[in-house]
């Protein structure tokens, strides 16, 4: 993700995220019919809501037997991330009028991802847009046909597809660990979300592990600044 | 309607507030240089976070197995500065197969 990279190489790549993570729509769509949503449910869920790791902790709660309110509660502190991709996005892209309501809809962990690293509104712009909306046209795509075949395909992680997850978020992450200060606020945000675990439902995790994590960075470069 | 229905109705209007909050956040909250670190800090930190639980966590409990070995597998691929999609495919082949050998 140079900054040199060209226009070409940017839509090559984001078409490339947008394949590996809309195709895991399947794994999705298997789960949400497993936790006795209805297909149809199971691919509104995937059209509307467009945010993976929400959908999954919502399917996640029915399925352990949560109530579907507890599901939405997660799974909405869980999108709250987004938020703050929008607090990133939003002077990148820097969209206004009719585009703002569509693009929300699009601003997901890929998306930003692919976005963020750019210096130019035009670059970040492709990136953002060509991932966005590939994950979004596979995923439900994928969704659909997993929702149909159900278990019938077997179980997602026999073909490592939760594995896969990880990797592509380390993926990710790889490129921004390029300061002592980066690195330590991935690894405490992995150490405190590690420790919630046993402790909060599923999703919470992450919120909290994230947040600390912001608030260690803070507080190490203030630190850094007076030194 | 029923309550599967409510909350997933309930959960979309949610998660797609959030999205466009973000987006619709003021230029002087933008430009306010707390808010540039923040937002330079937050993917950092939740990625950290989701990777860990993703890769450790099962439930409420944590558990070592096929999936750590394959984030293994991707952060060398990584270091030898392998493609995005190379890295996730063989690291979800790898734990694949390590759970059809043991």
């Amino acid at each position: 993700m140079s900054t040199s990279a060209s226009d070409r190489s940017i839509i090559t790549d984001s078409l490339g995220v947008g394949l590996a993570t809309g195709a895991y729509g399947i794994s999705f769509g298997a789960l949400g019919t497993a936790a006795g949503l209805s297909v149809w449910q199971t691919c509104v869920m995937s059209l509307l809501m467009f945010t993976g790791a929400s959908q999954f902790a919502f399917v996640g709660v029915v399925a352990s037997g949560g109530s579907p309110l507890t599901g939405a509660v997660t799974s909405v502190l869980l999108g709250g991330r987004n938020l703050f991709y929008g607090l990133s996005l939003a002077r990148l892209l820097d969209v206004r009028g009719w585009r703002r309501p569509v693009t929300a809809h699009f601003v997901i962990d890929e998306s930003t991802a692919m976005a963020v690293t750019r210096t130019s509104s035009h670059q970040a712009r492709l990136a953002f847009y060509w991932t966005g909306v590939s994950i979004f046209v596979l995923w439900n795509l994928f969704t659909f046909v997993g929702a149909l075949a159900g278990t019938a395909i077997g179980d997602p992680r026999d073909f490592g597809l939760d594995a896969a997850v990880g990797a592509a978020f380390l993926a990710l992450l790889w490129p921004r660990l390029d300061s002592t200060l980066t690195r330590i606020v991935a690894v405490a945000g992995a150490a405190v979300a590690l420790g919630f675990v046993p402790l909060t439902p599923a999703g919470v995790p992450i919120i909290i592990g994230g947040a600390a994590a912001v608030l260690i960075g803070l507080a190490l470069q203030r630190r850094g600044e007076r030194a | 309607m029923s309550l599967l229905w409510i909350g997933i109705l309930l959960t979309a209007a949610g998660c797609y507030a959030l999205k466009i909050a973000g987006l619709s956040v003021p230029d002087r909250v933008l430009d306010h240089p707390l808010t540039v670190r923040i937002a330079t800090l937050i993917p950092v930190a939740l990625l950290g976070a989701l990777i860990a639980v993703q890769v450790l966590a099962d439930g409420s409990a944590l558990r070592i197995d096929a999936r750590l070995a394959a984030l293994g597998v991707a952060a060398v691929l990584l270091w030898w500065r392998m493609p995005f999609l190379v890295v996730v495919g063989v690291a979800a082949a790898s734990a694949a197969l390590l759970r059809l050998w043991f």
